[in-house]
């Protein structure tokens, strides 16, 4: 039950030229980047609401605080439930494994926004939507970036888990395949492209991106 | 009278006491053009006192008002120069410093032409697309200083402005400021508690009591014509005025440390070469 490691790269080379897996990475990144999207906007939004009312921490802060140490695979069963062995359940806990941890994130970013920061702007004139656009957003930009980083990661892995039990396409619904054809050359090809796709999205894209900020802003 | 402040009375709730009462019954007029100081210990209501002007905090009692209108709110007319700098750092030296002539609808060629001369007044030309953490400690004072101005504030409030930068930054910011000053003729705030700071600045200096913060005295006086040397008249009024505010530092070492202490006296410490020869 162990290929060889010809054997795997062979299969990786002819599922990528052949469409089997790049097909199968398109559908992941999709569902990924709409989950993850939607994620953030909500998770910012939320994130907002519970900076800007006592009570809305209060009852909201907590319930997220406790939604979010479910982990998203456990909506699953619900989200079939609710909307069917589909995409759209899949959609659903991609979307739901981000949104708190981002949530998080947001309102610990804007909470943290100093003072001196929200006096000058005051002083100088700002206020309302300004205030909120020039002052509070761009000052809890390195906060909502370690935020992105960590909804990314726990949304990939809500979506690994989802296609691998929901199906419809996609690098989980691919391993899955290879698992029922007893093809383990294709199950550990897939297992590659995952670590290759993650580890790319965390080097390349977001650590790359939170130097970028560190570096303009003097934080070492 | 320009800027009035009319029986300003501010509390604020403490743990254990209740209200703590940190101004009473203020009454100050700062005249246009003035350069104003007030010293005190910490503690004594100072700082509070420049954010009711500023319209950052709400007084409890009295009012304050500017050419006869009251002052409700933050607005551009009194800009404060705070203890950080507090640049944002997302902004380049002179996106800080055109950040609030954008906000009062100033087209964009204009605010930049017009943040440009301000930040060569304080001789930072050279550092204009600079971000802040690149520059140091007295040069963000400077742009922090030319952020403020370039607003034309009708009042510059400065809360301890200079009081985290060293010795030699400050003497030389000390002078740039007098310059400034003379040269835009703009009524200034200044809140400090280095006596020889308000006595080299400012013409009128308003000495403070503490607990609750009153005004104990007033003092006028002709600025040094530099805002370095010290001469015969500085001194003379520094010591007057640290003898002024003995008792009250006494009283908040009392306070923290315990009734039996008491402060040392003749505590003004001057180097041999001030002391005119006496002990040959």
């Amino acid at each position: 039950m162990f290929p060889t490691l010809t054997q795997v790269l062979q299969t990786l080379f002819s599922g990528i030229t052949s469409g089997q897996i790049t097909t199968a990475i398109v559908t992941s990144m999709a569902r990924l980047l709409i989950g993850f999207l939607i994620a953030v906007v909500v998770g910012v939004f939320l994130g907002y609401l519970i900076w800007r009312s006592k009570l809305v921490e209060d009852t909201l802060g907590f319930l997220i605080t406790a939604l979010q140490s479910i982990p998203s695979i456990v909506w699953f069963p619900l989200a079939i439930i609710w909307f069917g062995l589909n995409n759209f359940s899949i959609l659903f806990i991609v979307t739901i494994g981000a949104t708190w941890t981002m949530t998080i994130s947001a309102t610990s970013g804007f909470k943290n926004v100093p003072s001196l920061y929200q006096r000058v702007a005051k002083t100088l004139g700002s206020s309302g939507f300004h205030f909120l656009r020039t002052v509070i957003l761009p000052a809890s930009v390195p906060q909502i970036i370690s935020g992105l980083r960590i909804a990314w990661a726990f949304s990939w892995r809500a979506l690994m888990a989802g296609e691998l039990l929901g199906g419809g396409g996609g690098l989980g619904h691919l391993l899955e395949t290879g698992r029922s054809l007893g093809q383990m050359d294709l199950v550990i090809s897939v297992m590659i492209i995952i670590g290759v796709i993650g580890t790319i999205m965390d080097n390349l894209v977001f650590l790359r991106l939170e130097r970028s900020v560190q570096k303009k802003w003097g934080i070492h | 009278m320009y800027l009035t402040i009319d029986g300003i009375e501010k509390s604020f709730p403490h743990a254990e006491k209740g209200q703590v009462k940190v101004l009473d019954n203020i009454q100050l007029e700062v005249e246009k053009g003035q350069f104003v100081s007030i010293v005190g210990p910490s503690g004594c209501g100072k700082s509070t006192l420049l954010y009711l002007i500023a319209g950052l905090e709400k007084a409890d009692k009295g009012e304050i008002r500017i050419e006869g209108k009251k002052v409700t709110d933050a607005g551009p007319d009194r800009v404060v120069v705070f203890q950080e700098a507090g640049l944002f750092p997302w902004l380049t030296v002179l996106e800080n410093v055109t950040y609030g002539l954008l906000l009062k609808g100033m087209a964009k060629g204009e605010a930049q032409d017009k943040a440009k001369d301000m930040l060569k007044m304080v001789h930072l030309s050279n550092y204009i697309d600079s971000y802040p953490h690149q520059l140091s400690g007295g040069m963000k004072q400077r742009v922090s200083i030319a952020r403020a101005l370039v607003m034309e504030p009708a009042v510059l409030l400065m809360d301890e402005p200079f009081a985290a930068l060293d010795e030699q930054t400050r003497m030389v910011l000390h002078h740039e400021l007098l310059e400034i000053w003379r040269k835009t003729k703009v009524t200034i705030f200044f809140i400090t508690h280095n006596i020889r700071e308000a006595v080299l600045l400012s013409e009128k200096i308003v000495v403070f009591e503490t607990r609750p913060g009153k005004i104990k005295s007033t003092h006028t006086m002709k600025t040094s014509t530099d805002g370095i040397t010290p001469n015969d008249v500085t001194f003379h009024l520094e010591k007057v005025i640290l003898a002024e505010l003995q008792g009250e530092i006494e009283k908040v070492l009392k306070e923290e440390m315990g009734d039996d202490y008491i402060l040392e006296t003749d505590p003004l410490h001057r180097a041999t070469s001030g002391d005119m020869g006496s002990n040959i």
